[in-house]
């Protein structure tokens, strides 16, 4: 690889990092904002226009904020919890496309933290790593409401972990037969394959009735979507399935006992989580960056930038799901949570693998006894 | 699949209500209406020629079930009287600390001279500031009432007009200049009541 290959990968990394930054702060407002208007309040409205420099503002207050280490803590586990919440949050997004990529003389330059082959399995493993972090936090606090912050997190983790898998598994599943190619868990190549419209998947139904429906894999797996939503908000703490951190029983959950920077960094992780899971739903069920494109009276530099702009507007309004959902719904009941997860979540997930393995094998192999 | 329609229309309450009215007032920019008999803080009136009402009879400091007001009453000099009475109000403080707001130092005045606003803003870095003594409480000759935030619209004229009425008509009136004449004094407020219904607007 040249210098220049080497400058580009670096700055695809930054890239991805920025914007996970910067989109995180404007969804902490953003969140803020929406929660106060559902509940007839205003929301920050002092710091910048509308108060969009409110968490610039929070950020900088928990910079300088003493950072408290209990005597009881496990000193080591406990200082390294906060990077281990951080650290699998980001790297959950790389693996998400989040442009179209573009071709600058011979080199093809993927909007992308890595393409990796394989991209699918690689977020199931981030999505599990990041438990570890909320588990590890809580038991080294050395303090009873950050342990059973910790010990509700493993449960909760392996109770959603499983439906959130089986419900990837139907979407790689049509995905990968769709189109009658390979299989693939890479998730450029799941992107690229959402597009076009239904016409190419249904092409016995007349065009005016399936030319202006995407070919997004949500109309298919449409079941799949819903358990992957709910799984993603169960892994990512979000109310109303956060028992993790739940304030009104156990004070603040695993984090309890972190203060300063390395609250700050359990919040980052939190909505870094937020964004990167609602830009996989995107990615697997919405089409990821396709969408409709101006190539010919556009210029060519808006023409790159709007594949972006495509996918930002799905997962927003994935996100402005979670952020509806929060502000309406109350806290599961620990046991609700359980029931939810394993006997209605687990069996549909694992209902809808067999109905579209059924469907997808028919349509490729024929009716066994036809 | 009847959680699901409760999910929904527990969405459509939140959904509605962000497009509805707003609850929150921004404070320090905007105002709230205060009900016409808000309990603020206390003033020391004057008459309309400038004659404190007061008269030092310490009725409020003995009304008050908070003991917060020290009044030390003095003799009226001849020749320059500082109240239309015998005795004037020398000394005069309150202690906003231990004021509870009841307003029954304003039912046991004689004179109307203790009456309340709607100035709430008395918060202090300093529980020496919290004792607020006569140059704070009496209001200046045009009506002003001192205030620690200079320029605050704090108080709605038309509220005020009606809040202490009666207190025109029991004006006596101190000096000879204003014998026989009803006027009308500056509000603990901004501007000038309006006149009464038999008097013009030049008499202000």
């Amino acid at each position: 690889m040249d210098w220049v290959g080497i400058l580009l990968v670096v700055g695809r990394v930054l890239a991805t990092f920025v914007l996970l930054l910067v989109v995180t702060i404007l969804n902490v407002w953003m969140e803020r904002k929406i929660v106060a208007d559902m509940q007839s309040r205003v929301g920050p409205s002092r710091t910048g226009p509308w108060g969009i420099l409110q968490t610039v503002a929070d950020g900088l207050k928990l910079f300088f904020k003493e950072q408290i280490t209990p005597k009881k803590a496990e000193v080591g586990m406990y200082l390294l919890a906060p990077f281990m919440a951080v650290i699998p949050a980001f790297l959950l997004f790389t693996v998400v496309p989040w442009g179209k990529p573009i071709t600058i003389g011979d080199r093809i330059i993927p909007f992308q933290g890595a393409d990796l082959n394989i991209g699918v399995l690689f977020i199931l493993a981030m999505s599990s790593l990041a438990v570890y972090a909320v588990v590890m936090a809580g038991w080294s606090s050395g303090s009873k409401y950050p342990l059973i912050g910790g010990v509700r997190a493993t449960a909760q983790a392996i109770s959603y972990e499983a439906a959130m898998g089986l419900s990837i598994v139907a979407v790689v599943m049509y995905s990968s037969t769709a189109t009658g190619s390979a299989g693939t868990l890479s998730l450029a190549e799941i992107v690229s394959r959402q597009a076009g419209t239904m016409a190419d998947v249904l092409p016995s139904l007349p065009i005016w009735l399936v030319g202006w429906i995407p070919r997004w894999n949500l109309i298919p797996q449409f079941v799949a979507f819903g358990i992957f939503l709910i799984a993603a908000i169960a892994e990512t703490n979000r109310a109303p399935f956060d028992l993790v951190e739940a304030e009104q029983e156990i004070v603040g959950g695993f984090h309890t006992e972190y203060s300063g920077m390395r609250f700050a960094m359990f919040f980052l992780a939190e909505y870094v989580n937020i964004f990167s899971m609602s830009a996989i739903a995107a990615t697997l069920f919405l089409g990821g960056w396709n969408g409709p494109t101006f190539d010919s009276f556009l210029p060519v530099w808006i023409s790159a930038i709007l594949p972006t702009v495509w996918l930002l507007a799905k997962t927003y309004v994935i996100i402005f799901f979670f952020f509806w959902i929060r502000a309406t719904m109350p806290r599961l009941r620990y046991d609700q949570l359980m029931t939810l997860g394993w006997k209605r979540l687990i069996p549909a997930a694992l209902g809808w693998l067999a109905l579209s393995t059924l469907v997808i094998g028919i349509r490729q192999f024929g009716l066994p006894w036809a | 699949m009847g959680i699901l329609n409760e999910i929904i229309k527990g969405l459509r309450v939140t959904g509605r209500q962000m497009f509805g009215p707003r609850v929150t007032v921004k404070y320090p920019s905007e105002f709230r209406q205060k009900p016409q008999r808000f309990h603020g803080r206390h003033v020391l009136n004057r008459y309309p020629d400038g004659m404190e009402k007061c008269i030092g009879c310490e009725l409020c400091a003995g009304a008050c079930p908070a003991r917060c007001i020290y009044v030390r009453g003095a003799d009226n000099p001849p020749d320059d009287p500082v109240s239309p009475g015998e005795r004037f109000g020398f000394v005069y403080e309150i202690n906003m600390l231990r004021c509870i707001f009841c307003a029954l130092c304003v039912e046991a005045c004689p004179t109307e001279a203790i009456t309340m606003t709607h100035l709430f803003e008395m918060s202090t870095t300093n529980r020496a500031d919290a004792i607020y003594t006569k140059d704070e409480l009496l209001m200046d000759p045009a009506g002003v009432v001192p205030h620690m935030f200079p320029g605050d619209p704090y108080a709605d004229e038309d509220e005020l007009a009606v809040a202490d009425g009666w207190v025109r008509a029991t004006a006596p009136g101190g000096i000879a200049a204003y014998e026989g004449v009803q006027a009308w004094q500056g509000t603990p407020g901004r501007g000038d009541w309006r006149p009464e219904p038999n008097q013009d607007e030049s008499d202000a």
